[in-house]
């Protein structure tokens, strides 16, 4: 038998996913079910230990959420993953991993605000302290190491302002550091870009956008990309020292390549909780069947109204790296060459008032904090998602008082034109 | 032969092939990953023969330790050595005294000693090092799978629910070979393993 690689619409058919062996069930059953039985108490303990493969209690694992990890896993290109609740809890689950109380990251300055949110409060509550760096100066992120520096945490595409991270130049000054590289690759999905082949060592995403693509259910999730060694220098105890929970495994030791995504799931996951239901891993795993037939519409419509809002007088600037014309569009063509995305925020000549009447025109664009939906969306970062930064913060991260973001849906894009129109000469 | 990254079929081809493993370093501790790899491979029926000369006279699931290789007194397919890189090579040496020859050498995750490698393949004996065949079994089979691990292979056919003592489906298809872009980064990354 002569292997060949599948193309990533057949992996996002098929990986992960096998007919039920009970039942012979085609499509991935919802295994809403909290526990699994033993087959006896040998196997009970073996499965606690660690020593054998199987399922517990659905906070540790489950078979449908199996299937979206090992599916994403094989999109990006990773040795193993594991999903949890939310994009957030995928953040809070990889520090974890990776920072004591003391310890430093270094994160973009451009991320979506309730990330940089969670970095500067609720982080360092835990006593993680969060370094900023400017994704337009890479001297910035080499200038930030310290040996208290554990990873570093970048967005492949920026939320809100769709702007392309360098993420090779980046993953150099973690090589060099000798922390893993953490990329947040909810905008542009494995899709348009897969930052494991760029250097990256960890990816997270929130399923709860493109990849579930719905508008439908919360989730998250971390790939191990298998690069990191993380016995070097024994930075990383949780990975690299005898887990006293597990009669003294070391978990890199025993489980090599895949031993990150393996301490996610438990010490991270089994001990903080945040798990994904298994229905919404259904939901989602549904959504990403579809998803480059989904991600190629979202870009080409995206292209398209940006084009008109780049025509209109009514317009100052738009920000999306897919026009020619962009400051980012070098990298967009590098990194994402089947797409820039389909969120980017624009500015109105009129500021501030302009951008309120315009989201309170809109018919088609539904206004609501999100993005990721077929359905196109509209916001006002200044006052919704990026409400808590200060005006300086809120500018550095693209979200302006006269900003708007969009996020396009893979609606007809003559109707997604013909509504902004109709509302900027309202 | 390229030691950074295996191709699923070599893997396969071994997996399905050989039925009895020697694991030298095999521990009776429960908590040690030896004792969980014999006692995997052994409920995915293999014949199994742990060597390890501290515990002599004493069992491994109910299969007497031997001190050595020598003492196990009839052929084995494969030997899967449970010993740090350093220890390697007077394994090897040993392995090349027997007769017949073992078919496959297979050093544990995180042991790799190129030299001895080389020793083994120019008589013909294939090598596999830093891997454990359990989690390599458990990938191939896709068993695996319920912790989120890639398995890198596909299939459209209902899987069998395994039961103790029975032999997985290895043949599933491979994605491009099963070896990964980033798996070569890594071993590069790596450097000269310890
Ligand atoms: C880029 C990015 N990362 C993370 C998150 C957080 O994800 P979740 O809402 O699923 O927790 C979001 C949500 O908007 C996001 O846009």
């Amino acid at each position: 038998m002569t292997d060949r690689l599948p193309g990533f619409s057949t992996l996002a058919v098929h990986a992960g996913a096998q007919p039920d062996p009970t039942t012979g069930a085609r499509v991935t059953p919802i295994y809403q079910t909290t526990s699994f039985v033993f087959n006896d108490a040998d196997h009970a303990a073996s499965l606690f230990g660690l020593q054998a493969f199987g399922n517990i209690y659905t906070r540790i694992g489950n078979p449908t959420t199996a299937v979206l990890e090992e599916r994403i896993a094989a999109l990006e290109g990773g040795t193993a993953a594991l999903a949890v609740a939310s994009g957030h809890a995928a953040q809070v689950v990889v520090l974890q991993q990776l920072l004591m109380p003391g310890d430093e990251f270094i994160a973009a300055r451009k991320l979506y605000g309730g990330s940089i949110n969670q970095f500067t409060h609720a982080f360092k509550s835990f006593g993680w302290n969060v370094a900023w760096a400017d994704p337009d100066d890479i001297g910035s992120f080499e200038r930030a190491v310290t040996p208290r520096t554990k990873a570093i945490f970048i967005e492949s595409i920026a939320n809100p302002a769709g702007s392309i991270t360098d993420i090779e130049a980046i993953a150099e000054v973690a090589r060099k550091a000798g922390v893993p590289l953490i990329v947040d690759n909810t905008l542009a999905t494995p899709y348009l870009i897969r930052p494991i082949d760029h250097g990256a060592d960890i990816v997270v995403h929130s399923l709860t956008k493109f990849l579930g693509g719905h508008g439908n259910s919360l989730g998250g999730i971390i790939v191990d990309g298998g690069t990191f060694d993380w016995s070097k220098d024994n930075k990383y105890p949780m990975l690299n020292e005898p887990r006293p929970e597990y009669h003294g495994i070391r978990i890199q030791e025993t489980f090599g390549n895949f031993a990150f995504a393996i301490a996610c799931r438990v010490l991270g996951l089994r001990d903080l909780g945040p798990a994904l239901s298994p229905f919404n891993a259904f939901m989602i795993l549904t959504g990403i069947e579809t998803l480059p037939l989904r991600m190629q519409k979202h870009c080409e419509n995206a292209k398209a109204v940006a084009e008109f809002l780049a025509g209109h007088p009514a317009v100052a600037a738009v920000n999306y790296a897919g026009l020619a014309s962009d400051r980012y569009n070098k990298l967009a063509r590098k990194y994402a060459p089947k797409g820039a995305g389909a969120v980017f925020t624009f500015s109105l000549r009129g500021g501030y008032d302009a951008g309120v009447s315009l989201v309170s025109n809109l018919k088609l664009f539904s206004h609501l904090a999100n993005v990721g939906d077929t359905r196109s969306l509209v916001i006002h970062p200044a006052s919704t998602t990026h409400s808590q930064l200060d005006d300086d913060a809120k500018v550095r991260s693209g979200a302006g008082p006269d900003v708007v973001r969009l996020s396009i849906g893979i609606e007809d894009k003559e109707d997604l034109i013909a509504d902004l129109e109709r509302a900027l000469s309202a | 032969m390229n030691h950074d990254a295996y191709d699923d079929n070599y893997i396969r081809s071994i997996l399905n092939s050989v039925k009895s493993i020697a694991m030298v370093g095999a521990s009776p501790v429960n908590v040690r990953p030896s004792y969980f790899a014999f006692k995997y491979l052994a409920q995915r029926g293999y014949d199994m023969v742990p060597v390890n000369p501290g515990h002599v006279g004493k069992q491994l699931l109910g299969k007497p330790f031997v001190a050595s290789l020598s003492d196990i007194g009839r052929p084995v397919d494969m030997i899967d050595i449970f010993r740090s890189s350093s220890h390697i090579m007077p394994v090897v040496n040993e392995a090349l005294t027997l007769s017949p020859l073992p078919k496959v050498i297979w050093m544990q995750l995180g042991a790799r000693d190129d030299a001895a490698a080389e020793k083994a393949e120019a008589v013909g004996i294939k090598v596999v090092m830093n891997r454990c065949p359990k989690i390599e079994y458990g990938r191939l089979s896709s068993e695996i799978s319920w912790m989120g691990v890639n398995s890198r292979t596909l299939s459209s056919k209902r899987a069998p629910i395994p039961t103790q003592g029975m032999r997985l489906s290895l043949n599933r298809m491979s994605v491009g070979g099963g070896a990964t872009a980033a798996s070569d980064r890594a071993a590069k990354n790596k450097g000269e393993p310890t």
